[in-house]
């Protein structure tokens, strides 16, 4: 039983049809999933690492239900959840949580806090007992950090970044084996930023949670993940443990994502060598032919456009979507 | 090298509903010929009313810049007339946004947004303007510029609109550019494209920048100096390298220890800064700091710390406890 991941996700695809509207723009599909593969362990933290619209949110929300995946399979604790109807995915949903970006916009300006913390444990039968629910409201409240008279406040006499301990407070109240993270952090500032990530951690060793944790920044991820996948256009490119992804990158646009990250260190920045990558991101309505990077590859040959490379483990662990590599 | 925007004492206020506040408050910094400047600090800490102020953009009647002296080429920009300011606007001094998508206009052509200013300012028409434009989108980087003159905004990728405003604001040759968040909303290659692209520009064509940015990876890439901001105030400046390698104010040390770094191996924790950003109705009379600093004393909560030089060359800090931060190893 304990050999079985916490999540499973294989050959995901999500695509969307658009398009054939008023104005007569050609419809296509957007292919913004295409066969993506990874397991969490439980009590581990996966990074999803990739720019915008490389399909590492539409992962998510195919984990969570909130999209229903075109094909593929996602096994929580063994249990695929794609073909469950909604009844019997209901209880699913209580123990995969997600945390947004931005709080602000997914709490209600209407509650308190201590309403919004209430709601879940009232709605799903958690804490059926009034009493107890304050009490427990009280408890959430200390464990995300916040003190108990935030509870009567409103999300607007918050900052950002007590906005998003009162979403994680949320999170939590479900009581979650699961949580998808969502760009957590890049809407805060910086000072806060290392707040809300050991917070995270340490609501990690707490509880036992387990994190998707979906991010842009390279250098928050490789602080809190243990495995990191890195996405572009719906493809996984590489997949490896924290240290090996780092430490030395497969893929070539891994490489070019890291060099094109500064660091604080005008000396060393001074040095260092840029490897600025060329053209732009491709649309995912015309993904190019072979190797979808190889538009855009510094090291892309001939048979790149022609072939398109399996995610293959190179080295013991370590996977990368690579002719080349 | 002599200077070129010079911002004495400059204080930007807003009526809100909380009551005054004081966004910008009695800052000074300068900029040199051909040089590229910073301002860092987080939401709300004035580094963008800082840039508005100086193009006198402020919104009115809510923002009002109540005093101090924006002296550019010799000149005090605030006692201009509005027709003079517009001619420096543009024509001298040139701004870039974070989102271009606002500030492009979505039902013109490109190439009509971009030789309106050449026709303007240079007084250049027809055939003339429209080479011109064809021109600066080559030099920013946009393949097949003829064909991309007659296509409007939304045909443009976030990354090509930026080009397009880094070209709009080249075209009438400034000699200074105000780079607010310029790629925050960009994918980090695209940033990183962006950012060369512009650091090239000004070095080529001799244009001085100020960035406004969160971004301390940014600034340590890109700027010459650094100007540090918290509440509204400027509290610490130098040299990048001399404020990275040796920052003097604990602000300062504490934003370069909470961020992860690649190039460091990895830390058990994180160090954030503890506490809340600074509420700006309801500022503390002493450093506006002290509350999240580790390094306070009686003073910091009473007496407001003057920004004042610490080391040498053009180091400055606002601390009353600078002495106690230099080179400490047991900070870092």
């Amino acid at each position: 039983m304990t050999d079985i991941p916490l999540l499973e996700v294989r050959h995901l695809v999500k695509h969307f049809r658009v398009g054939g509207g008023l104005f007569g723009g050609g419809s296509g599909l957007v292919r913004a999933v295409e066969g993506v593969s990874f397991t969490i362990q439980r009590g581990e933290t996966l990074g999803l690492v990739g720019e915008s619209g490389c399909g590492k949110t539409t992962t998510g929300r195919c984990i969570l239900q909130l999209e229903r995946p075109t094909s593929g399979e996602i096994l929580f604790e063994g249990h695929d959840l794609v073909p469950l109807g909604e009844a019997e995915l209901r209880p699913f949903r209580r123990r995969i949580q997600v945390i947004f970006q931005d709080p602000y916009s997914s709490l209600n300006p209407r509650m308190t806090i201590g309403q919004m913390l209430a709601e879940p444990l009232a709605v799903h039968g958690i804490v059926p007992d009034r009493a107890a629910r304050a009490a427990r409201v009280q408890e959430l409240l200390r464990h995300v950090g916040l003190l108990p008279q935030h509870a009567d406040r409103y999300p607007h006499e918050l900052s950002g970044g007590q906005r998003q301990r009162v979403g994680i407070g949320r999170a939590l109240a479900m009581e979650p084996s699961l949580i998808i993270c969502d760009e957590p952090v890049s809407a805060l500032d910086v000072s806060i930023q290392a707040q809300i990530i050991n917070l995270l951690e340490d609501l990690q060793a707490e509880f036992g949670l387990t994190y998707l944790f979906i991010a842009h920044d390279l250098s928050v991820v490789r602080h809190i993940s243990d495995h990191v996948a890195v996405m572009y256009l719906g493809k996984v490119m590489e997949l490896a443990d924290r240290k090996s992804l780092y430490d030395s990158p497969l893929h070539p646009y891994t490489r070019a994502l890291l060099a094109a990250v500064p660091i604080p260190d005008p000396e060393l920045e001074a040095r260092r060598e840029r490897v600025v990558l060329k053209g732009e991101v491709p649309s995912t309505l015309r993904p190019p032919s072979g190797c979808v990077f190889h538009p855009r590859c510094p090291i892309a040959v001939e048979r790149c456009a022609r072939e398109v490379p399996e995610l293959r483990e190179i080295r013991p662990g370590h996977r990368a979507a690579c002719l080349l590599a | 090298m002599g200077v070129l925007l010079e911002v004495r004492s400059l204080t930007t206020e807003f009526a809100t509903s909380g009551g005054v506040v004081r966004a910008v408050d009695g800052v000074s910094w300068d900029v040199q010929e051909g040089e590229t400047v910073a301002l860092v600090g987080e939401s709300g800490c004035g580094k963008s009313v800082s840039a508005l102020s100086v193009m006198r953009l402020v919104a009115a009647p809510a923002g009002r810049i109540v005093g101090g002296q924006v002296v550019f080429k010799g000149r005090d920009l605030l006692q201009l007339s509005e027709e003079d300011m517009r001619r420096v606007r543009g024509r001298e001094i040139a701004m870039i946004f974070q989102e271009p998508m606002t500030s492009l206009n979505p039902v013109l052509t490109i190439g009509r947004q971009l030789t309106e200013g050449l026709e303007i300012h240079l007084g250049m028409s027809g055939a003339g303007a429209r080479a011109r434009a064809a021109e600066l989108l080559g030099m920013v980087g946009i393949p097949d510029p003829e064909r991309r003159l007659t296509q409007y905004p939304h045909q443009f990728s976030g990354g090509m609109r930026q080009r397009m405003m880094i070209a709009m604001a080249l075209a009438c040759e400034p000699s200074l550019i105000l780079a607010d968040e310029p790629t925050t909303a960009l994918d980090v290659t695209i940033q990183a494209q962006i950012l060369e692209l512009l650091k090239d520009l000004s070095r080529r064509l001799g244009v001085a920048m100020l960035i406004i940015t969160h971004n301390l990876g940014v600034v340590a890439r890109y700027a010459d100096r650094v100007n540090v901001m918290y509440a509204g105030r400027i509290v610490e400046r130098g040299s990048a390298r001399e404020l990275y390698a040796n920052p003097r104010h604990p602000y300062t040390l504490g934003l370069l220890k909470s961020v992860p770094r690649l190039d460091e191996p990895r830390r058990a924790r994180l160090q954030p800064i503890e506490g809340q950003p600074p509420d700006l109705t309801r500022l503390p009379p002493g450093c506006a700091f002290a509350p999240r600093c580790a390094f306070r004393v009686a003073r910091c909560a009473a007496e407001r710390p003057a920004l004042a030089p610490v080391g040498g060359a053009g180091h400055l800090t606002a601390c009353w406890e600078a002495g106690r931060l230099d080179r400490a190893p047991a900070l870092r």
